[in-house]
């Protein structure tokens, strides 16, 4: 077993370059989430420490080698794509033990091991079956399997769940984190759902435009995000941000109608600045500064649609048997020390 | 009148027909035989729903029945009798002096030779120049000069390569290809090679495969293209080599595809008329069913003995287009 490490990693498709210099350290066993919108660069990334894209510049190790040269099959990886890539001619057994055929193991050796892994994630049942008789988490469960037979260094999963429907997908997400625990190797996950990124990782890299904007634990993101782009990304739903300017006693927000009073707004007076403020760190109050444009009651929870008097929107959660209705005039309520400030130009957070 | 005004009156009164025909039958069904209205409207409205399909195939059964049942009756029949005795049905005679001729023989085993042959390169050259030129620049050329043989006529084709096995007297300048090449390097004088058994009959079916090589080319590559790129590169990452990841993950894929073009050319070939007939015309032992069938037919005015090796092309033919239809439904679906 043995983490990952890129050092300024560079992939460019003739003149166009798509990620940037990445420095990364994944440590050994570690859960690691590349998570991003789409074009972000994250599967590319993957891609290259997986060896199915070339790396331009830079270089990729993995434990003490260097495989930045190296074939797919000698990097010690194995991978989950999001589109299952069973071999359709292929029984379960064959396709997980193909990768072990291909590399000349012994029958009873291939065999043994096909049977562990089938083990590990309950497939006994389906080991005669071709693919095209599974279900979707069927399938997506003999890939996994796949990847366990090669017993590999590090295991990549690309967007394994997005072909999945809603329910299937919770469960499976639960069965990747127990295998985790179970073997223990490096897992590299690709993933745009944000609540995947949160729930498996414990190390999250946001991407965007094919450069790093945080890496952190998922609380550490959450709680302290470094940008704008991080901020509105981890969380659901979204951080809501409020335009407006710093002022000696506070920030000046006309979106709250309101000078909300923060430390750093003194040594920043008069620069414009993005107020974030969570949906879950919002409460609905009386008053007529806002009006209630929609409401989604979710259950346990609703969330209010408020539009504020310059007509940006505000997300704010509920709950309690009191909750306000579409139409609604409404006034706002935060915790002033759980708001967060981003300078509106760089979009950096100011501390 | 001028002939293509002719052309083209003869099409507006096809068409007009045709229209015409499928207009008035319906009113007809509709209007008079089963009104729509009435005290028995609903069933007659179902009745002439279950009617009006056999109105629009009626013309396709009657053109089919007309140019191809028909004639295989009258092949079957024609088998059976002797124009010699002015018609009379003798049996399986016509079957029986055909067993004796050793030209029929000569024919099913060349035919046979055909059979395994032709399909078998065509379809081997067509995968591998599919494979091959997936991932070039120039690979689309490369298939438009491969395709190419495809619209010359097998006639044309024979032709084009009868001058390729041309031999001119020895010491003139060669122009067939073949014994420009030959003479070059073994110094021996030319080869009438179309003369020289059983390479003669080889030299023929390079012409056929050269043709449908194409054919092949283009359905498997669509076919290869297909192939969800996922599962090849899962097998690069599993390990398998470039040869591996095309026979054990590719090919097995396209398998159904492979298996019909190879029987659709095999059809081709149990039919094969215009190339020995144009080249060779059964001469020196290159004798096929079909211009078999053609010399007893039109050249020796037996049409016993030509209706019953037509029995025979028919009979080897069958089995095969029934596989080849069960394929392509499977492939459709």
């Amino acid at each position: 077993m043995s983490g990952v490490k890129l050092n300024n990693v560079i992939k460019r498709y003739g003149a166009t370059q798509v990620i940037h210099g990445i420095d990364l350290g994944i440590d050994d066993g570690e859960f690691c989430v590349f998570v991003g919108p789409s074009g972000c660069g994250k599967s590319t990334l993957l891609r290259m420490v997986a060896g199915l894209e070339e790396t331009t510049e830079g270089q990729i190790n993995i434990g003490a080698r260097d495989v930045t040269r190296l074939d797919p099959s000698d990097r010690g990886v194995a991978m989950v794509f999001q589109t299952y890539a069973l071999y359709p001619h292929m029984t379960v057994e064959q396709n997980m033990g193909f990768g072990l055929k291909m590399n000349g193991h012994p029958r009873s050796e291939i065999d043994a091991k096909v049977a562990e892994a089938s083990r590990i994630l309950k497939l006994d049942d389906y080991l005669k079956r071709k693919p095209a008789a599974l279900s979707g988490g069927q399938r997506q469960r003999v890939s996994i399997g796949r990847a366990i037979v090669r017993g590999p260094e590090v295991f990549l999963f690309d967007e394994p769940l997005s072909n999945l429907d809603a329910e299937l997908r919770v469960e499976m997400r639960v069965e990747i984190a127990r295998l985790h625990k179970e073997i223990g190797a490096t897992m590299i996950y690709v993933t745009h759902d944000q609540v995947e990124a949160m729930t498996l990782a414990d190390k999250i890299v946001v991407l965007r435009a094919g450069r790093i904007e945080q890496v952190g634990a998922p609380m550490d993101l959450y709680r302290d995000p470094d940008n704008k782009f991080v901020a509105g990304f981890i969380g659901s739903p979204a951080m809501n941000f409020l335009n407006g300017k710093c002022a000696a006693e506070g920030v000046d927000v006309p979106g709250l109608a309101m000078t909300v009073p923060m430390g750093q707004a003194a040594q920043n007076a008069g620069t414009e600045v993005s107020i974030g403020i969570r949906p879950e760190h919002a409460q609905i109050v009386d008053g007529d500064t806002h009006v209630v444009e929609l409401t989604e009651a979710l259950g346990g929870v609703s969330y209010a649609y408020l539009k504020a008097p310059t007509g940006e929107k505000i997300i704010v959660e509920e709950r309690g048997d009191e909750r306000s209705k579409t139409g609604d005039r409404v006034g706002l309520r935060f915790d002033a020390s759980r708001a967060m400030l981003f300078d509106a130009a760089s979009e950096m957070r100011i501390r | 009148m001028h002939p293509a005004l002719l052309g083209l009156i003869t099409i507006i009164v096809g068409v007009g027909a045709c229209i015409g025909y499928f207009w008035a039958s319906n009113q007809i069904l509709d209007k008079f035989i089963f009104p729509a209205k009435g005290p028995n409207a609903g069933r007659n409205i179902n009745r002439a729903n279950m009617i009006r399909p056999w109105l629009f195939l009626f013309p396709a059964l009657t053109a089919l029945g007309l140019y191809l049942a028909y004639p295989v009756v009258e092949t079957v029949r024609l088998s059976l009798t002797d124009r010699d005795q002015g018609g009379a049905f003798v049996g399986l005679a016509n079957y029986q002096q055909m067993m004796g001729e050793p030209k029929f023989w000569e024919a099913l085993r060349n035919n046979m030779l055909w059979l395994i042959i032709v399909p078998a390169f065509s379809t081997g050259f067509g995968l591998l120049a599919a494979q091959l030129t997936d991932r070039l620049k120039w690979g689309n050329i490369a298939k438009s000069l491969i395709f190419m043989p495809m619209a010359i006529s097998f006639v044309g084709a024979a032709v084009i390569w009868k001058l390729v096995y041309d031999a001119r007297p020895p010491g003139t300048e060669q122009i067939g290809v073949l014994n420009a090449i030959y003479v070059y390097f073994s110094g021996n004088d030319p080869q009438q090679w179309l003369t020289i058994p059983f390479w003669n009959s080889i030299l023929l079916m390079i012409v056929l495969i050269w043709i449908q090589t194409g054919f092949a080319m283009v359905i498997l590559s669509a076919a290869l293209r297909g192939i969800p790129e996922e599962t090849v590169e899962a097998a690069i990452v599993d390990g398998a080599n470039p040869f591996q990841i095309f026979f054990k993950i590719k090919v097995p894929q396209i398998m159904g595809t492979i298996v019909v073009v190879w029987t659709t050319i095999t059809i081709v070939v149990l039919k094969v008329f215009d190339i020995v007939f144009a080249m060779t015309n059964g001469q020196w032992e290159t004798q096929v069913l079909a211009n078999y069938m053609y010399d007893k037919l039109f050249r020796a005015n037996d049409w016993g003995v030509g209706s019953a090796s037509a029995m025979v092309i028919m009979l080897l033919v069958l089995p095969i287009l029934v596989w080849n239809v069960h394929n392509a439904r499977k492939e459709m679906r």
